[in-house]
């Protein structure tokens, strides 16, 4: 694979609270390749936007402490960036696109200068270039009629629009990196389906890394070349889509899998549930964090975190089970019915 | 036959003025049977809501009927309508929003039974109230928190818990799982299924998540700008989609399942492939087996083959 776009190594973030510390990032590595989409999946509360946060140094400090690791962007460790060179970086190589496109957008300016306004900031531009160019992005991501759509205001567009929009926007300095955090949640999904099709199209054109933050795994499973899976603050397994997919390793991410009805599921089945809830930050247990509500968990999960091992070269998953000496495990109906459809592939 | 515990007749809610209504709900029709489950699907704006809560009376209908367990709802007495009000229950999506901040989960869950009168004494309504709790898989201790001491999920399962206080016959669930995450709607969903099988009541399930529609629902019915397009057992609206609207809704939805998304093929919608001539009765018709979608005779000539 070709070189990374983004490295994020170690990263710790803590949070100063009257309850004490949290420790809402232990410890999160994982690097980002041109032109692939990365899809950060977890239940809220798992740290997936606080990670994605830091790196565009969006959280304020205090209450929120780095208290360890790099982030590498471009050569350069953001996490020692001053504000002001951030925020040539912030907009310019690295955009977000938000969930709720109502309040990332400014409701009292027309939609092209929100548009222009990016690229009259951070480009050696003329305003009647930046307009020229912002028609260009407007027809992009699919937005009917730009020449008129410019003069009008936020509230004149729908739910989808808006979104096409925001994502205008954040393509208008032509970013090295995207995140999208969670930017599908809110609608509906065939305008979802259109969404995530203008964004494959934009980055097959333009080679731009996308972090895609969602808890949805069918968008997942429709957008990612990789998936990483996060859990209490830390990455459990991370791997290609057909490995997490088809090959998981994790149990948390035999949970979030089994929690899914897919349309083919026969009716009557029971939802396989994650019992019990996630652990509480301030405090982190010491062993893996999963195991109180893992029925596999054996002794030294309670005692010992564990390390990331190897399945191979791409996937990596964090949990005992896969040290020499585990013993083996007995996999859910769901999980096997997945490897099998996976060893089916591979003989085609 | 049993007769149904809901029936809807050419319901209709208009909004503004009478002039230029808005028609949220236009004209639809369709009833729910005692003990099933009616998934009720769309985009936002199809009117899916409105339909809910005009049928529980939060608005007042433009026209129809609501039959409710043999009832005509607009003709209640006054018993008869403190009766409908045990009998039709609603959940709604936010949980938090739905609940009383300055209430005790058990101020909140004993105010039915003070209103409708259903205990003997205080002794009995704290009982009943703690086997609620432990219905909705919370503890009794839980009963004297506020509810900003709990989660998502746990939130839903209460508002759950004052839905089932009054014993009703029909649950209308307004998105009651959208606001959760996936393994905690996984949660909610298999708890409102035991409850349904060891209570009998049935469900009016509203929600855009298609699949988790499909695999609670009995029967599916599909809204698109106030109609109500197609309606069918969710094994027959799923695998074999009659309207294009339908067909398109489901095109779309993402499948937890890489290599068939790589070979997605979606189908867009357009409304003006239908080309109704002026004078063509676009209504229900029935495509066997209970399956109906909305279309003319031309249609359903060229749909049924």
């Amino acid at each position: 694979m070709n070189e990374p776009v983004l490295q994020i190594k170690d990263l710790k973030v803590d949070f100063s609270t009257y309850a004490g510390t949290v420790n809402a990032v232990r410890g999160v590595s994982y690097d980002v390749y041109k032109g692939e989409t990365l899809a950060i999946v977890g239940e809220s509360g798992s740290g997936k936007s606080v990670t994605n946060q830091a790196i565009m140094k969006l959280l304020p400090q205090p209450p929120a402490i780095y208290s360890g690791g790099e982030i590498l962007f471009d050569g350069k460790n953001l996490l020692d960036q001053s504000e002001k060179q951030m925020e040539k970086i912030r907009g310019n190589d690295i955009s977000m696109i938000f969930q709720d496109p109502m309040t990332s957008l400014n409701p009292t300016m027309k939609i092209g200068r929100q548009i222009t306004e990016v690229m009259l900031k951070h480009q050696k531009i003329s305003k009647s270039d930046a307009k020229k160019r912002a028609l260009e992005l407007m027809q992009m991501v699919g937005i009917p009629m730009p020449e008129q759509r410019l003069n009008q205001y936020p509230h004149e567009f729908s739910g989808g629009m808006r979104q096409r929009v925001v994502i205008a926007i954040a393509l208008a300095a032509d970013p090295k990196l995207l995140i999208a955090d969670e930017p599908t949640t809110a609608l509906d999904v065939t305008i979802q389906a259109q969404i995530l099709d203008v964004m494959k199209e934009i980055q097959k054109n333009s080679q731009t890394s996308i972090i895609f933050i969602t808890h949805d795994l069918g968008v997942v499973a429709n957008v990612a070349d990789r998936v990483a899976v996060m859990y209490a603050g830390e990455i459990v397994e991370i791997g290609t889509v057909d490995d997490i997919f088809y090959n998981p390793q994790h149990p948390y991410t035999w949970g979030l899998l089994g929690s899914m009805p897919d349309l083919n599921e026969e009716k009557g089945q029971k939802l396989r549930t994650i019992e019990g809830s996630p652990p509480d930050l301030t405090n982190p247990p010491k062993g893996d964090a999963f195991a109180p509500r893992n029925p596999h968990a054996m002794k030294i999960d309670y005692e010992q975190n564990p390390p990331m091992f190897k399945v191979n070269d791409h996937h990596f998953a964090k949990t005992w089970r896969l040290h020499p000496d585990a013993p083996e495990t007995e996999l859910p109906d769901i999980i096997k019915n997945r490897y099998m459809q996976y060893s089916g592939g591979v003989k085609e | 036959m049993t007769e149904a515990i809901l029936e809807v007749k050419n319901l209709a809610k208009h909004f503004g003025s009478k002039n230029n209504p808005l028609k949220a709900v236009n004209d639809i029709s369709f009833h729910v049977m005692p003990g099933e489950t009616l998934g009720l699907v769309g985009e936002s704006g199809c009117g899916k809501s409105t339909t809910g809560r005009t049928i529980i009376k939060l608005y007042e209908k433009t026209g129809g009927e609501v039959i409710f367990d043999g009832k005509h709802t607009d003709q209640l007495t006054r018993k008869e309508q403190k009766t409908f009000n045990q009998n039709l229950q609603m959940i709604f999506q936010d949980p938090y929003a739905s609940l009383n901040p300055r209430m005790t989960v058990f101020e909140i869950l004993s105010e039915g039974y003070d209103i409708h009168g259903l205990h003997k004494d205080k002794k009995e309504r704290r009982q009943k109230i703690n086997e609620l709790l432990e219905s909705v898989g919370l503890n009794r201790e839980h009963a004297n928190r506020y509810p900003h001491e709990f989660s998502g999920g746990q939130r839903q399962r209460i508002g759950i818990a004052r839905a089932l206080s009054f014993d009703p016959k029909l649950i209308i669930a307004d998105e009651p799982i959208s606001a959760l995450d996936v393994s905690i709607q996984a949660q909610v969903v298999n708890m409102m299924k035991e409850i349904q099988e060891e209570r009998g009541l049935a469900y009016l399930f509203i929600a855009h998540d298609l699949s988790m529609v499909k695999y609670i629902s009995d029967r599916i019915a599909v809204m698109y700008m106030g109609q109500l397009l197609e309606i069918g057992d969710a094994a027959d609206v799923y695998e074999n989609p009659i309207h294009p609207y339908t067909k398109s809704l489901l095109s779309a939805v993402p499948q937890p399942d890489p290599r068939t998304e790589k070979n997605r093929r979606r189908v867009d919608y357009d409304a003006a492939q239908h080309d109704y001539a002026e004078g063509e009765e676009i209504i229900l018709r029935d495509f066997g087996n209970n399956h109906q979608a909305l279309c003319s005779q031309r249609e359903y000539d060229s749909w049924k083959q």
